[in-house]
């Protein structure tokens, strides 16, 4: 009986084998790639095992973490006043995931990015828990509480760059919400995300209208036909435009008109036009520029981007901005910000900022430096033209025709004393037959000595104020101006 | 200890020279066999609460106290036993001891059973208890049973038992999914462990009286020796009764377990290759047929194929999980307390209890413990080997492949190696039934072995070879 004896224990010695060979497959040549799916529970805890680090406003955190009882998941997310950051942080929930700067900078302020290596190395050598890195953003503490108070309740949304570099310096939105209340991994954490969903709310308060709700930008966008205009050649600032009053639609039968059917309209020159906000002016202008003109000038400011193209992240991608390829009569009401023409708060202060920097635009920033825990800066960001919309003496003329705008035009309500405000009013109609409320714009730069420091656009949606005095002059500009003598404020 | 035997000559098949007890050798690895789960103990307590667990004391000096009486009793009842079982044995029940304590330690698991069951009981008291029957009952079996073939005697009424036995769970609910539980009163027992010693039993009986007819009377047909048809009625017996197991218990573990089992032993018997392959034919064939109907099975199938298929994580993340935990200790594990083994929640401490060796111990404790697994299988066949008789042959190799088989078939399961199935790791694993048996087995290998090892008696005495006397205990 010995020889079968001696197969079977060959036989019970390959059965070890098979499962030591399974083993070692398991937890060697797999092991990586088991201990680091994402639907390993593991790799979550060990996510939260640690406080997460902070993004970062004027040297002070707008986030910070705290420990969470009777959870594998130790720390959770905290927000300092998340209505009024979350437009820039966007949210960290252990349940929900994350999104914005905390998903973009995840492996920064989790302590896994590359580059904080070294730093962790130390940490495990040296027996201590890992850390998280820093986000410092560009944002304006002031200019963003200005913002985002002189929003109210009203619907809306504010952006404010700093034209010379692109930084950001508010992005203010309202409705909006404390991501706080959903950053744990508790059911009441699910509910309360669902309650904040546009499904539950239709306000909406989790889109960031400041950087991805497209609006049409009525008037506002007026200063950029009259871009297209003045880098055409066919016209200039003070020249009379030979436009009659109303103007008939090419193709159409259609006449339109001015607000108040202002007489000064008739024949005005492009400074007295941008003054008083003639629509007839610019949609003969744009009528007669065309609307490849158009669409090139409009591009070179940032309208028309591709859905994945990155020119613009910031590093949060905002929504494209679009001025149409479209039809003669439809392209001279896209000349006044109307028909299909649509753009993000941000885009039109991207507008106004490269006219206040001398047609230069740069390209719009909000995170100004990594930190490693040990406050070393592992990355900062540096300013970078995007494009040249106008030359530096078109944008100077153009400056001069916004300030007349706030001198004695529609923008008065803009006007800071002491400091040159140039801006530009807008009511964009909407809604069907425009039954629905009208948006309020206003987009305004400052500027001092030594250039502009900052440029804003502000959007009202919607409001409950009768119809008549919606007009972006006495909605938006206020809180326009409260922004922009926050930032000044802190130049002093 | 030993006896110096001169060998006259006259028995030249069994050396009969003077073997070693190696009683000495077992004690000085049983020392060993408590320190390291004693150690491990206290790494679990400086690793969860920073500080040595308080049972500490009172846990090694039980641990130890079970070793010495089982040393104290082989040493007086069985002297020429296998040096190596006895301290493998009891250095997986104390590590498993350790593992089952580290899981009660667990805030996940305890919160389960309150939600569940509205309390929350731990396992490593009774467990130890446990232990501590097992261990009477491996004592029982080494005073009573002064020679296995005594049980040659029960061939039969092993067989009654081990039906009765394997039948009885069709009557109780299903646990989770798999009728494998007797429940009587207060007591659960798992049949199924120890049926394996009993019908080994009976195999070993059966088969000593009926391997010449088996492996004789046959037809040679393309380089195979077929048996006869009336010869392959035990076989077909055995084979319709494991897929029965495996329809109304819809318990593929045990069924795959014993008809391994008598494969096997029924090659061992006869010498005849031809048994192994028509085993192999006809347990593919029965499990393919019943995988066609059964859905138990299919599910098993399917989990095991896509262990991460949100299908099969909606039925049940418990393979998925226990990759992970192998995954996530990678080389060197985590270390003792600090894993996340317990997020496999059901069966964490029984089933999966190696999950935890491989996501806290690392690649590095699961080869450890598999190759203790093993050489306890090898040992046992080593003992198989040894042995005089026919029917201690086959007990032995019977009992030791039925563990080999045991081991291969949770083990590779657990490891998504075959599909899974419902058994315990023997000695690791919470659960009586699994620990009385396993120790049981231990308990007849052990006396199988002193009884191969044993001084053969010499032959007549001679009146000129006076001076040759066989020492014998008892």
């Amino acid at each position: 009986m010995n020889k079968p004896l001696r197969r079977i224990a060959i036989f019970c010695g390959l059965l070890t084998l098979a499962l030591l060979v399974r083993t070692n497959w398991l937890q060697f040549v797999q092991a990586d790639d088991l201990k680091e799916d994402p639907q390993n529970r593991r790799v979550a805890i060990q996510r939260y095992a640690q406080p997460r680090g902070n993004i970062v406003v004027d040297g002070k955190p707008v986030t910070g973490s705290t420990e969470v009882a009777g959870s594998d998941f130790k720390y959770k997310r905290t927000y300092k006043n998340g209505e009024l950051w979350s437009p820039i942080t966007g949210f960290a929930s252990q349940r929900i995931g994350a999104n914005q700067l905390e998903k973009l900078y995840d492996p920064v302020l989790t302590g896994d990015d590359d580059r904080l290596f070294f730093n962790r190395t130390i940490d495990m050598l040296t027996g201590k828990p890992k850390k998280g890195g820093n986000v410092v953003t560009t944002l304006n503490r002031k200019a963003q509480k200005a913002a985002f108070d002189g929003l109210g309740d009203k619907k809306g949304a504010v952006a404010a760059i700093n034209p010379k570099t692109g930084a950001i310096l508010a992005l203010a939105n309202k409705p909006s919400y404390d991501p706080s209340v959903f950053a744990g991994n508790s059911d009441k954490d699910a509910k309360a995300f669902q309650n904040l969903e546009k499904k539950k709310d239709p306000d909406d308060p989790m889109l960031n209208r400041a950087l991805r709700q497209t609006y049409p930008p009525g008037s506002t966008f007026k200063v950029v036909t009259a871009a297209a205009g003045l880098e055409s050649g066919d016209y200039d600032i003070d020249s009379k435009t030979d436009s009659e009053d109303p103007y008939r639609l090419p193709q159409s039968t259609t006449d339109l008109g001015n607000e108040g059917n202002n007489p000064a309209c008739k024949n005005a020159s492009v400074r007295v036009a941008l003054q008083w906000s003639c629509n007839t002016v610019f949609a003969k202008m744009s009528n007669e520029l065309g609307n490849k003109k158009m669409m090139e000038e409009a591009e070179k400011f940032g309208f028309n981007r591709d859905q994945d193209d990155n020119a613009q992240d910031t590093p949060v991608r905002p929504a494209p901005s679009v001025y149409p390829k479209d039809n003669r009569p439809q392209n001279a009401m896209a000349g006044i910000g109307q028909a299909s023409n649509r753009a993000t708060p941000l885009q039109m202060a991207m507008v106004t900022a490269a006219i206040a920097n001398d047609g230069k635009l740069m390209k719009p920033y909000m995170v100004d430096q990594l930190v490693a825990p040990n406050l070393n800066v592992i990355d900062q960001t540096k300013p970078k033209e995007l494009s040249q919309p106008v030359s530096p003496e078109n944008a100077q003329k153009l400056q001069s025709a916004m300030e007349t705008v706030v001198e004695k035009g529609t923008g008065t309500s803009g006007k800071i004393s002491g400091v040159t405000v140039g801006g530009k009013t807008g009511t964009a109609q909407h809604g069907e037959n425009n039954k629905d409320n009208p948006y309020a714009w206003f987009i305004s730069y400052a500027k001092t000595d030594d250039g502009s420091p900052v440029a804003v656009a502000v959007v009202v949606e919607s409001s409950d104020t009768l119809r008549s005095d919606i007009a972006g002059g006495k909605l938006a500009a206020p809180i326009a101006k409260s922004v922009m003598e926050a930032v000044l404020d802190g130049k002093k | 200890m030993s006896s110096n035997l001169t060998n006259t000559g006259s028995n030249t098949t069994v050396s009969s020279g003077g073997l070693p007890s190696r009683r000495n050798t077992e004690l000085a690895m049983l020392v060993f066999a408590v320190i390291v789960p004693v150690f491990a103990y206290a790494n679990v307590g400086l690793a969860m609460d920073d500080k040595l667990p308080s049972g500490m004391l009172g846990y090694g000096a039980g641990l130890a106290l079970l070793a010495a009486v089982g040393h104290l009793v082989v040493r007086r009842y069985a002297p020429y036993a296998d040096p190596l079982l006895l301290p493998l044995a009891t250095l997986l029940n104390g590590l498993g001891l350790v593992l089952i304590w580290r899981l009660d330690q667990s805030e996940r698991l305890q919160t389960r059973a309150e939600s569940l069951f509205g309390q929350f009981t731990p396992d490593a008291p009774k467990q130890l208890m446990y232990s501590a029957i097992g261990l009477a009952l491996f004592v029982a079996i080494l005073m009573v049973i002064k020679d296995h073939r005594i049980l040659q005697r029960y061939t039969y009424i092993s067989m009654a038992v081990g039906l009765v036995l394997l039948i009885m769970p069709m009557f109780f609910p299903p646990v989770n999914g798999a009728r494998i539980w007797v429940n009587i009163g207060p007591i659960n027992l798992q049949p199924g462990e120890f049926v394996k010693i009993i019908l080994a039993i009976f195999f070993a009986g059966y088969l000593m009286v009926k391997r010449d007819a088996l492996a004789l009377a046959s037809r040679r047909f393309m380089g195979l020796y077929l048996p006869r048809g009336r010869d392959l009625g035990p076989i077909l017996v055995v084979w319709a009764l494991s897929l029965m197991i495996l329809v109304f218990e819809t318990d593929l573990g045990t069924s795959l377990l014993f008809f391994g089992l008598f494969v096997v032993m029924l090659y061992v018997a006869t010498e005849r290759t031809s048994w192994i392959v028509f085993g192999l034919l006809l347990s593919a064939g029965g499990a393919a047929v019943v995988a066609t109907f059964e859905p138990h099975v299919q599910d098993r199938v399917q989990a095991w194929l896509h262990p991460f298929a949100k299908e099969t994580m909606a039925q049940s993340d418990q393979i998925a999980q226990s990759l992970w935990a192998f995954g996530s200790g990678g080389v060197l594990g985590s270390g003792w307390g600090q894993g996340n083994s317990d997020l496999i929640g059901f069966a964490a401490n029984s089933d999966f209890i190696l999950a935890t060796v491989g996501e806290e111990m690392g690649l590095t404790g699961m080869m450890a413990i598999l190759i203790i697994y093993g050489l306890i299988v090898e040992r046992g066949i080593r003992v198989s080997l040894a042995a005089r008789d026919p029917f201690g042959k086959l007990l032995a190799v019977g009992l030791s492949s039925a563990f080999g088989l045991q081991v291969f078939v949770v083990a590779g399961g657990v490891m998504g190696l075959i599909p899974l199935t419902g058994m315990t790791m023997p000695f690791l694993a919470a659960g009586g039934s699994s620990v009385l048996a396993n120790w049981a087995l231990i308990g007849i290998l052990l006396r199988i072995s002193d009884t191969a090892r044993r001084p053969a008696p010499s032959p007549a005495p001679s009146t000129d070879a006076e001076m040759t006397q066989v020492v014998r205990p008892s």
